[in-house]
């Protein structure tokens, strides 16, 4: 009992550490969390690290969700949802203050600068997540293709982009790519 | 602290001026997030544009990228982050929360299924292929995505602001150097040139 409550408040603290380093998404604080799992509490193989991670990667949903698979792995459900919560509560409560704090100035002029300031750095960072996406995804011609195609039909037509997912999908299984 | 902030907030998701607009409440909040989270292979961001700009009309596009942009810079996910933001300002705490349940819930219960066939099977081959092929067309939803927001701020003209969205793309992107360095050196030209741009 006090070893599993042990468990349950390692994974509650190594997330909330995580949670506040990881700026600019959960991916950041990946690197952290394979040197607490794999090298400081040998809970899981470097291997089983990467496929589990594989797995949280290729499954729909926010990457942060990659946290409960890995809190699973070690600890079952209640591992899965004391990890999550490790990893959502700290920071998701610091954008809640900043909610109010931003809405409390909003005809503030720093406010409204501040605010017009990031948007291009915003739109800067996500067109490098594509490029970093894509570069991983498209390992050869075939998946190359599905990238082009994909973007094609997300960008010119109003098709929603559910269609190319389920192509690709079904070109993978019938072992095209 | 919730009391008096409502319909504070409330009115921060429509902008003055502007006709008034349907302001989504934490059941809606709800059913949107989750289905950008079930829909969301390879990441949830185009998705949350789509939903929350193109399909429901709750935000402009310059109000999307406005609420997304601080989100960027907060510690956590960006669409956890924006998830609580924009929830809280349409409905309170009950919002912020409807939004983030339902945008990590469904994917949470596909990770418990998944974390149990791995326990049991390991990694399954035979789906290798078909995972590989969505991550291959989420990337190409992505970049179509990164593409609509750049068109979206060049209907104007070229401004100096573009140049930090290439400076941006560049550093991040091409160069790979790490997300705190690239923040904290171009977000302070980035605030300085709107600043300068608006006196």
């Amino acid at each position: 009992m006090s070893e599993e409550s042990d468990l349950y408040f390692s994974l509650l603290s190594i997330f909330s550490l995580c949670s506040v380093i990881a700026v600019g998404g959960a991916t950041a604080a990946v690197p952290e969390m394979h040197r607490q799992a794999v090298d400081v509490h040998h809970w899981i193989t470097d291997r089983g690290f990467s496929e589990l991670f594989a797995i949280a990667q290729t499954s729909p949903g926010p990457n942060v969700v990659f946290v409960s698979l890995l809190g699973h792995y070690v600890a079952g459900v209640p591992g899965a949802m004391i990890a999550m919560f490790g990893m959502c509560a700290p920071s998701c409560t610091i954008a809640y203050c900043a909610a109010r704090v931003v809405d409390r100035f909003r005809d503030a002029p720093w406010r409204i600068v501040l605010q017009a300031g990031l948007v291009p750095v915003t739109i800067g960072l996500i067109a490098s997540s594509a490029l970093i996406v894509a570069r991983a995804a498209d390992r050869d011609v075939p998946t190359l293709l599905i990238t082009a195609a994909s973007f094609a039909l997300c960008y010119w037509t109003r098709v929603t982009p559910l269609v190319a997912l389920a192509l690709a999908a079904a070109l993978g299984l019938m072992g095209i790519v | 602290m919730t009391g008096p902030d409502v319909p504070d907030s409330r009115s921060a998701a429509v902008p003055a001026g502007t006709a008034a607009r349907h302001v989504p409440g934490a059941a809606e909040l709800f059913l949107a997030f989750a289905k950008m989270a079930v829909c969301g292979f390879g990441g949830v961001l185009a998705w949350s544009r789509r939903i929350i700009v193109q399909e429901r009309g709750w935000l402009t596009a310059e109000e999307f990228n406005e609420q997304l942009a601080l989100c960027q810079v907060l510690p956590g996910g960006n669409i956890l982050n924006f998830s609580i933001m924009y929830g809280s300002r349409c409905a309170g705490v009950p919002g912020a929360l409807a939004a983030l349940i339902g945008l990590i819930g469904p994917p949470m219960l596909l990770m418990i299924v998944a974390g149990i066939l791995y326990r049991h099977y390991g990694a399954l081959p035979a789906l290798r292929g078909m995972f590989a092929s969505l991550a291959a067309a989420a990337a190409g939803l992505l970049i179509a995505t990164a593409a609509q927001m750049v068109r979206a701020t060049v209907k104007d003209r070229l401004r100096p602001a573009h140049l930090v969205t290439l400076a941006a793309f560049v550093s991040a992107g091409v160069l790979r150097w790490p997300l705190l360095v690239v923040v904290a050196v171009l977000m302070p030209v980035s605030v300085a040139l709107a600043w300068w741009r608006r006196r």
